[in-house]
């Protein structure tokens, strides 16, 4: 019915089977809602559930959206992982970095962030010795510093120059972010985060400076933002000749 | 042969000492190893004084814990590290929380104060442990346990 | 007349001996405390940072690691490939492998920056990383080779020899080829990622090799040597100009492909300390002129032994221009594009080694220099001098 005028017995039950209808609804959605958000949210914090291969995190940048100068996520990162440098900028790790770029030809200039590209086969990966680098099931790949020999091997090996060696003595790391002399360090996707089920610092500080140049999510979702994003506008991977499926990409180069 | 493969170790052994020594000397990051927390038993043989943690009892009993920690810790770093898997308590900051040690001012000390709750028994049976090279060996911000 | 067969320990004064010890085993000292020291302050003290990650120690580390392969071909020869003129030279061929090896793995192994996880290195293993095989290939070779000597050196094995000296130069061309896909598989460099590198390496490993040797004979039995110091003096040249060849195949190749232009015009020209080394270090010092040396005029001991000099200086600068220049040019992670950043991104990376590291490298090669001296006062090595002018065809 969509006019004013109805005759008042039909309104009456018309109006009665929609509210029962609309309640079914109703109740429906809410009691589905909350379950379906808290298993999302149980997934994330279920202690004891070993992360797997179902999901696969990953990163878009939209360079279009990113302003030279702005150095936000970076901001972000270091006071998320405690990296507050020693001054000496050559050997102080550096998670994510501004890349600020001219083509040689065109002039077109750009400017975006370049930190571990979280590899599906990650030369740093293949090259460890000891096998301290390594992917996790989820595709965040990691250094497991207990078994980090330090020899930066995985340096050398990094299409990106993702990865830093720590190389003095450090203090007051952040609980969630250990990081000592002697081993090498790179992006973490803001695992202790993910796991958290909330998303890496860069993306929340880009998106708090009203920018929105990077979205997070689940790549193997095609509901989520990013996989949609992913699937309606071109997108590139740095190196993408190199073959290494990286789970970081980037619009508007 | 045998004469001088004996001084050779000799020289070795003079050589790591003197480097040790050295070493102890301008060290500038040396844990301060002056005071080991003990406590004497029969007034002959001193025993380490554990610092009481917070709340009644551990994740484990203490028979376990004194045993088998250190195969908690390993398996469990190797659990979160690799799989995710972080139960709530088993977290090390977990156990830095309740297991904190006030110091100066009512603030947690650090593995560099011999008060340290890990310090008191791996001090004493001479065990160096590398934990604290990378991870915050104080809780930060969290409530100190009385001692 | 000295019986063919019959071999001695090194025959020097006591009290000279004791002093070159002494003094070798204080360079490698200092070494130990440059180690201690980078182990202990952390590396911001030296000159590697995270653009330059691998410096001077590992220059000295996989010359000598190269070296140490090569310095076996001797035994090779004479074990092997049945050339009766380089057997009795063969045991001290194995000890100056043994030695050269041992003193490069202590150099990499005191760079690390966790050395105290040696024991993680040498217990966990990821068998996709070359690294990982060479660990068993460097450890594997110590054996093999002391195997090989034993052998050697117990009458009652003779026969084994030739299995033993088999097993040795199979272990050896595996283990220079691992170590030059160390760089030869590194997709990320553009200076690198080159399957060249593997016969690239093994022809270094003969020429540093034999130079090596041939200095270590000479100065072992000075003129009673020259007839041994003449035939190897020829095989040098023959290695050199393999170097040459397949370091032209190398860089031509590249040259070829557009994609290289970047970083070939950077050592070729462009890249200041890097391109002198390569030129007039590699090429010319390192090949050119120990070819002319060695191919012209008479082939006097003190000719041979400074085409030694140069072949050595020159693989060092080779080894240099490789680890260090291959690091030095940026990342191409934006072709066509110039780009800048905090990470020194698009930059040429500058190098300058500290003196801890450079302590550390000749720390190396003390160590090297201790395990042979001890290893040749210890055990008969040493053929007597006759032994060498005997058996020369």
């Amino acid at each position: 019915m969509n006019n004013g005028t109805k005759a008042p017995a039909c309104d009456k039950a018309v109006s009665g089977r929609r509210g029962f209808l609309a309640g079914l609804v109703g109740a429906g959605v809410l009691s589905l809602a909350p379950g379906v958000t808290l298993y999302r949210f149980a997934e994330a914090n279920e202690a004891g559930a070993a992360v797997t291969s179902k999901v696969r995190w990953g990163m878009l940048i939209d360079a279009s959206k990113c302003t030279p100068g702005c150095t936000e996520c970076v901001t972000a990162c270091n006071d998320e992982h405690g990296l507050s440098g020693t001054g000496r900028p050559k050997t102080d790790a550096q998670w994510i970095r501004k890349v600020d770029g001219k083509n040689k030809k065109t002039g077109k200039q750009w400017s975006l962030p370049v930190m571990c590209q979280h590899c599906a086969e990650p030369p740093c990966v293949d090259v460890c010795p000891t096998g301290a680098s390594f992917k996790r099931a989820d595709g965040i790949v990691l250094v497991d510093k207990h078994t980090c020999i330090g020899c930066r091997y995985c340096m050398m090996a990094c299409p990106y120059k993702a990865r830093s060696f720590v190389h003095e003595d450090l203090e007051n790391q952040k609980p969630y972010s250990p990081r000592g002399k002697g081993t090498v360090e790179s992006c973490t996707l803001c695992v202790h985060r993910v796991d958290a089920g909330r998303r890496p610092a860069c993306v929340d500080a880009c998106e708090a400076a009203g920018h929105g140049a990077m979205i997070f999510g689940d790549i193997n979702d095609p509901d989520s933002a990013i996989s949609k994003r992913l699937a309606a506008y071109p997108s590139m991977a740095i190196r993408a000749d190199l073959g290494l499926d990286p789970g970081v990409r980037y619009q508007g180069i | 042969m045998v004469r001088w493969l004996l001084a050779l170790t000799m020289i070795g052994v003079l050589s790591a000492a003197a480097l040790v020594t050295v070493a102890q000397a301008t060290d500038s990051q040396t844990v301060n190893s002056q005071t080991v927390n003990t406590q004497t038993v029969n007034s002959r043989v001193p025993i380490p004084f554990v610092p009481k943690g917070k709340g009644d009892v551990c994740v484990r009993d203490v028979a376990f814990m004194r045993a088998n920690h250190m195969e908690l810790l390993l398996h469990q770093r190797d659990a979160t590290v690799h799989q995710g898997v972080r139960p709530k308590e088993s977290r090390l900051n977990a156990c830095l929380d309740c297991h904190a040690v006030a110091g100066k001012g009512g603030k947690p000390v650090s593995y560099k104060d011999p008060k340290h709750f890990c310090r008191a028994c791996h001090d004493y049976a001479a065990v160096s442990i590398d934990c604290f090279a990378c991870h915050n060996s104080a809780p930060t911000g969290a409530e100190v346990a009385g001692q | 007349m000295a019986r063919p067969g019959r071999y001695e320990t090194l025959a020097m004064n006591g009290r000279r001996f004791w002093m070159i010890l002494a003094a070798v085993g204080g360079l490698a000292g200092m070494g130990l405390l440059a180690a201690w020291t980078m182990e202990h302050r952390g590396h911001w003290i030296t000159g590697m940072d995270n653009q330059i990650v691998w410096g001077m120690p590992h220059v000295f580390a996989v010359f000598l690691i190269v070296a140490a392969s090569g310095a076996l071909n001797v035994a090779s020869m004479g074990s092997v490939f049945g050339r009766a003129a380089y057997k009795p030279l063969s045991r001290l061929s194995g000890l100056l492998a043994i030695a050269l090896l041992a003193g490069g793995l202590c150099i990499l192994v005191l760079d690390l920056g966790r050395p105290d996880r040696l024991i993680v290195a040498m217990t966990t293993y990821n068998f996709e990383s070359v690294f990982a095989w060479n660990i068993f290939l460097y450890t594997g070779f110590i054996a093999v080779v002391g195997v090989y000597m034993w052998v050697q050196m117990t009458h009652k094995l003779r026969r084994f020899q030739g299995l033993a000296g088999t097993v040795a130069l199979i272990w050896r061309l595996v283990l220079t080829t691992g170590t030059g896909l160390i760089f030869g598989m590194l997709v990320a460099r553009e200076a690198y990622d080159a399957a060249v590198m593997a016969p690239l390496f093994i022809a270094m490993s003969l020429a540093f090799g034999t130079a090596l040797f041939i200095l270590v004979a000479v100065g072992l039995y000075g003129h009673a040597a020259a007839d041994m110091i003449r035939r190897m003096g020829r095989l040098l040249g023959i290695f050199a100009a393999a170097v040459l060849y397949f370091t032209a195949a190398q860089h031509l190749t590249n040259l070829y492909a557009a994609e290289h232009a970047g970083v070939e015009r950077f050592i070729l020209a462009d890249g200041g300390a890097i391109t002198s080394l390569f030129w007039v270090g590699q090429v010319l010092l390192g090949g050119i002129v120990p070819l002319f040396l060695l191919f012209t005029g008479a082939q006097g001991s003190r000719r041979i032994m400074t085409a030694c000099a140069l072949v050595i200086l020159g693989g060092f600068a080779q080894v240099y221009v490789i680890i260090i220049g291959g690091q030095a040019y940026p990342l191409e992670m934006f072709p066509g594009v110039a780009v800048s950043s905090t990470f020194f991104d698009g930059q040429i990376a500058t190098y300058g080694p500290s003196i801890f590291e450079i302590l550390l490298g000749l720390g190396g090669v003390a160590i090297a220099g201790l395990i042979a001296l001890v290893g040749l006062r210890a055990l008969p090595l040493l053929p007597a001098a006759a032994a060498l002018t005997e058996s020369t065809e």
